[in-house]
């Protein structure tokens, strides 16, 4: 168990939902040679996770998928950051970026993330997100952008 | 006219007798006349593919992305329990002993083998490393990539898994591995064109039972495939957006 501390935060959604969240201040390092692999429906409902996922999230494949893909999301990350990844996404454009994400046991782990829309015979049906091992030089830049991003009151995520 | 068969050129040089012998096997099989042309680059091959020249082809991931999706080309089959995984070796006294240690400046061996390079060199991002700040030098076979690195001529190498583990004894236990990715989703892929399409259907079926005819036990032997297993149109979709993840 790890010796940090935690704190309860309460976590807003853009939808209006809101959840309680434990947070601790203890990384969980990115393994070296593995790619995170989810995919969501056009809602960013999770309809697929691979091992990696499961392993790093700390949550069971049967509550990653079904839930919405923001069940990830650390109370640290700029509402502003989303917002702009599923306006790419939708204009049908790939995204990339670092992402901070919240494990289930409240601990964080960095990743640079790629999504792409799936495209079917014209038409979307959901998107595809690949995580893999961020520089550190690359998350302390991430750090200081989103923690700029935050003090200017976008609270919510 | 026989239709045209082609393989990536990153197959092992050990067995292009199999694919020959796949080639004779498929033609009986299959009851059409089939040529089989070898390519020694990617480029040579991707060229004839879009003049139209290739109606069945051992495509390896990255190529499959533009076969199917610009092409028309529809996957029929993967060989069994085999993924593309990369691996980044250094010389056995190098002082790096993670993907982190190595600088800008370093001299990187690799190949034109495109899902191999695309795959080392994300996991060569971790370290700030990218085609920018690196020396990069390509080889024509991951023989010469372990050569290149016990001469002292590169600083590290990117392989194919397989091949990796394929070398002998002697050169690897001149080597060390940093780190090898574990992707588990990316492998080639056996893809039938728009002329060869309407057998899409036989050649899976038949591809499904090759390890139990005897003949086809043998050739497969031959390719060092253990059997195929079946492709459907969504695996093959979600293959490719996960290649289209990792290209710039």
């Amino acid at each position: 168990m790890s010796q940090h501390a935690s704190r309860e935060v309460l976590i807003r959604y853009m939808d209006g939902r809101e959840r309680t969240a434990i947070v601790r201040e203890d990384e969980v390092p990115y393994p070296d040679g593995k790619l995170i692999v989810s995919r969501t429906d056009p809602n960013g409902i999770i309809t697929h996770a691979n091992q990696a996922f499961v392993d790093m999230s700390g949550y069971r494949r049967d509550e990653l998928i079904g839930a919405n893909h923001n069940i990830l999301r650390h109370p640290d990350m700029p509402a502003a950051a989303f917002q702009g990844l599923w306006e790419t996404i939708q204009n049908g454009a790939k995204w990339q970026g670092y992402v901070k994400n919240l494990c289930k046991d409240g601990r964080y782990y960095w990743v640079k993330a790629t999504v792409i829309p799936n495209i079917r015979q014209g038409r979307l049906v959901g998107y595809t997100s690949v995580r893999r091992k961020p520089s550190r030089s690359r998350i302390r830049e991430a750090e200081a952008l989103y923690a700029g991003m935050m003090k200017e009151g976008r609270h919510a995520v | 006219m026989p239709f045209n068969f082609t393989v990536s050129p990153d197959f092992g040089p050990d067995h292009v007798s199999g694919w020959f012998y796949f080639n004779t096997w498929l033609q009986r099989q299959l009851g059409v006349d089939i040529h089989l042309e070898l390519y020694d680059g990617f480029e040579q091959q991707r060229a004839d593919i879009r003049a139209g020249k290739v109606d069945l082809i051992y495509a390896n991931p990255y190529d499959a992305s533009m076969l199917v999706r610009e092409l028309g080309f529809q996957a029929v089959a993967r060989p069994a329990a085999r993924r593309d995984e990369a691996v980044i070796a250094v010389p056995a006294d190098s002082a790096a002993s993670c993907v982190e240690d190595l600088v800008p400046g370093m001299r990187l061996a690799t190949t034109a083998d495109p899902d191999v390079h695309t795959i080392g060199m994300i996991m060569l991002e971790s370290a700030d490393l990218d085609k920018t700040n690196i020396e990069q030098r390509e080889y024509e076979s991951y023989v010469l990539i372990a050569k290149a690195l016990i001469r002292g001529e590169a600083d590290a190498g990117f392989f194919l898994k397989q091949s990796y583990d394929e070398l002998s004894e002697l050169i690897r236990g001149r080597l060390r591995s940093l780190v090898s990715s574990q992707i588990g989703v990316v492998h080639h892929a056996l893809l039938v064109g728009p002329r060869l399409a309407g057998r899409a259907g036989d050649l899976a079926d038949l591809l499904m039972t090759m390890q139990d005819d005897p003949k086809g036990g043998y050739v497969l032997e031959s390719m060092d495939i253990r059997g195929w297993e079946r492709m459907s149109v969504e695996q093959t979709e979600f293959m490719i957006d996960l290649i289209d993840t990792l290209v710039d």
